[in-house]
């Protein structure tokens, strides 16, 4: 037994020296957003029963940047093909990846985003304006010209309108992409509506300052950073019925019967609203792709081909379904035209 | 002994002395009570996650299906008669009409009417494709002919079924539609819709439909990576133990050792992952996703806790078993091997089970080294991208889909029968082999 053992364990040893000169990949290798790894799922899944030939692709999560930061280790079948991300490449990624030697990236844009706020269904009907989210959340408030630590305890204080429930928001933590689009698009825009910008300027602040001064969330309990997934704001609302929480459109749509959806300046967030651009809140989706690996790694051409066509990201596809808010005909049109022509950044 | 007795007996008895009995009594009392409470808040503590887990999980072992008649038609599935020279019309026909073809025809609905026959086709799992296409590939003799096959319903009509979506809310509000559900419950009472045991949980790789996914990589992944910790943790850990306890001097550089490996046993386990990362993916060029490199970044992690383990175990053996053996003239091995080695060897495998069972529920180091991921193929080797059934867990808490509650609840089980049948392995073990001096 003692013999047996001890050869196993060096026929392990032997697998392990011999792992270096392991076949050639043979699988497709995706890293990045959580917010996006649905989708891709989804894509993935279908792409493996639509050509048995390929095998289905991995598809890692662990957020956009993760994400990234592994897509620039370098070019090589010990490195990844596709990163998922809810924003786009920042500069110094994309430095980053040049200097690794991923020097050819293409940048596919397939789709977009809806972020929704949403109370427990018993609730009363909500109708939110960035302002009001601004003055709820804000560390700090525009009153009389100047910006003063948020006195509002209470939603009705807020806005006459809403309902008399304390202030309790769960928003998305910081690591995540969408906290990104939560402030620019809810409480830089709320803040600007309200002249926090002046204000922030009578006190002696620059744009940059006044701008960090706007997106400040309040620490005080009425704002609470959710580091986990919406099943936690899920959770959370569960637990505390008057708390409002900010979800994706997709979420929400899975779970629109424990959930109400508040209007945005009197738009509904669907689907529709949002690919018209009327409903304010959303943010495009990304995925990036190796161009050295495209004819390296089997499959990956017809993989990002099966990803934008019009039977995954269309109007009627199973991402829509799933609440993917789909590209204006024409973006799809100019995004598989870029793809197909081996545009980089 | 006489005389004192009757010293005692013909004595004045003197005052009673106070030894605090009365206080000594109370205060063993009140520690026996404080140790009741103290397991009775374990108890309930286990008795709630328990109930949560199981009350929850339990429907995830059933599956709501659809028997079905369905005519593989010629003309859906080869309409141009190609089959005998191109393979690949099998495997690219439509089969899910065909599931959508026959479930209208079950329910009277009219096929033509195109919004009708999508809101019956979306009652219809679309794992129905691979499942029709593999019974098709696999004896095509059956094209024309109309098989009775049970389809696995969609995830929303399983959770309706299971009465987990409030059908009281507004139509719009829920994903079903009130045709769909008045479609349902024709088919439960006719039995052709009926909860059977969802062996899929146990089969199938990971999958964006709740009703397709199943924890079968993960456990395979979780299998490889149990192997390879065993084969490499035990021997290496063992061998070290039995030099560090029997053989190595006493100095400082061993302190220093001892010291190391009780500290190792303490750092968090995604210091592992970070480790693995670096050494067996950047470093030696494995793959990334791949139980070898789950399986050694567990070994690193499972080691401490074995030699620890060991060491206890061989300290454990009587010294005079070790006299003895010396003294009949074995060799220092003769004595480790042939005597203390089989006596501390219960110790040494509760130890190690009880390693592995950690090691078994890890995430936090298969974070790094790519193994949360979506994997729906089987891993052939160890070599191939796979999951972790703590990672499957994991994933599937994050999904937004009603169905998968039930699931991530129902893989706890699944990760909970593992992690028994372990433990009670090692009391077994222990109580078969251990000896009492």
């Amino acid at each position: 037994m003692k013999t047996s053992i001890l050869t196993a364990s060096a026929a392990a040893f032997a697998l392990v020296a011999s792992a270096g000169l392991a076949a050639a990949r043979d699988q497709i290798q995706i890293a990045g957003s959580s917010t996006v790894l649905p989708y891709a799922k989804i894509v993935a899944e279908n792409f493996g029963e639509t050509f048995p030939n390929f095998k289905t692709p991995i598809v890692e999560s662990g957020g956009s940047s993760a994400g990234l930061k592994e897509f620039c280790k370098g070019v090589g079948e010990d490195t990844i093909d596709i990163a998922n991300s809810s924003r786009a490449i920042r500069e110094k990624e994309v430095a980053a990846c040049a200097e690794a030697g991923v020097k050819e990236i293409q940048e596919v844009r397939f789709g977009y985003d809806g972020i929704v706020f949403a109370t427990d269904i018993a609730g009363p009907d909500w109708a939110l304006t960035p302002a009001d989210v601004y003055k709820a959340l804000a560390a700090q408030v525009v009153v009389d010209g100047k910006l003063v630590a948020n006195p509002y305890k209470k939603w009705n204080e807020v806005n006459p309108a809403l309902p008399d429930w304390d202030i309790v928001a769960y928003i998305p933590g910081e690591k995540h992409g969408t906290r990104e689009v939560f402030e620019e698009k809810v409480l830089i825009a709320g803040c600007e509506e309200l002249g926090g910008m002046e204000a922030g300027a009578a006190s002696g602040l620059d744009e940059k300052a006044s701008e960090s001064a706007c997106k400040a969330v309040r620490k005080d309990g009425g704002s609470v950073d959710i580091d986990g997934d919406y099943t936690e704001t899920l959770a959370r609302i569960d637990s505390n019925k008057t708390g409002v929480g900010v979800f994706g459109l997709s979420f929400y749509e899975n779970n629109a019967d424990k959930l109400k959806v508040a209007t945005m300046s009197d738009v509904v967030p669907s689907v529709d609203t949002i690919s018209s651009g009327e409903y304010p809140v959303s943010r495009p989706l990304f995925f990036y792709v190796k161009k050295a690996h495209i004819g390296v790694i089997p499959g990956l051409k017809e993989y990002v081909e099966f990803f934008l066509d019009d039977q995954m990201v269309g109007p009627e596809s199973p991402l829509a379904e799933y609440g993917l808010v789909p590209a204006p005909d024409a973006e799809r049109d100019d995004q598989r035209a870029a793809f197909e022509d081996g545009k980089t950044m | 002994m006489t005389d004192s007795s009757a010293t005692v007996g013909t004595a004045v008895a003197p005052k009673r002395r106070d030894i605090g009995i009365k206080s000594r009594n109370a205060a063993e009392k009140r520690f026996r009570a404080y140790g009741i409470i103290a397991i009775a808040l374990g108890i309930f503590f286990l008795i709630a996650l328990l109930w949560t887990v199981f009350s929850n999980g339990y429907t995830a072992f059933w599956q709501t299906s659809i028997e079905l008649p369905i005519n593989f038609e010629e003309s859906v599935i080869d309409p141009d008669n190609e089959r005998a020279t191109d393979p690949n019309v099998l495997l690219t026909a439509n089969y899910p009409r065909l599931a959508q073809d026959a479930l209208a025809a079950r329910l009277g609905v009219d096929p033509d009417d195109r919004s009708q026959a999508r809101d019956v086709g979306r009652m219809i799992s679309n794992g129905v494709r691979t499942q029709l296409r593999d019974m098709v590939v696999a004896d095509p003799s059956i094209i024309g002919t109309t098989q009775t096959v049970w389809v696995l319903a969609t995830a929303d009509i399983d959770s309706a079924a299971k009465g987990q979506v409030d059908l009281a809310v507004d139509e719009a509000r829920r994903k079903i539609s009130d045709q769909q559900v008045e479609w349902m419950r024709t088919l439960q009472n006719d039995g052709a819709m009926q909860e059977r045991f969802n062996s899929g949980l146990f089969t199938f790789g990971a999958s964006s439909r709740p009703e397709t996914a199943g924890v079968g990589v993960a456990m395979i992944g979780s299998i490889y990576m149990m192997l390879i910790v065993l084969v490499l943790a035990l021997p290496i850990g063992v061998a070290a133990s039995i030099y560090l306890e029997e053989f190595a001097p006493k100095n400082r550089l061993t302190d220093l050792i001892e010291v190391n490996i009780n500290n190792l046993a303490a750092v968090p386990s995604i210091v592992f992952g970070l480790l693995g990362l670096a050494i067996f993916i950047n470093f030696m060029q494995l793959p990334r996703s791949a139980s070898i490199v789950g399986g050694l970044v567990l070994t690193l992690m499972t080691l401490p806790t074995i030699i620890i383990a060991t060491r206890a175990a061989l300290r454990a053996v009587p010294p005079s078993i070790r006299s003895a053996a010396l003294g009949l003239g074995a060799s220092k091995m003769q004595m480790v091997f042939h005597h203390v080695l089989p006596l501390a060897s219960p110790g040494i495998l509760t130890g190690t089970i009880l390693g592995l069972a950690q090691a078994l529920g890890e995430t936090a180091p298969l974070i790094l080294i790519g193994m949360v991921a979506f994997v729906a193929d089987y891993p052939t080797t160890p070599f191939d991208p796979a999951t972790a059934l703590p990672v499957q867990i994991y994933m599937w808490a994050n999904e937004a889909e009603r169905a998968f509650v039930e699931r991530t609840s129902g893989a706890i089980i699944i990760l909970l029968m593992f992690l028994a049948v372990m433990n009670i392995g090692a009391i077994f073990l222990r109580r078969r082999f251990e000896r009492r001096w």
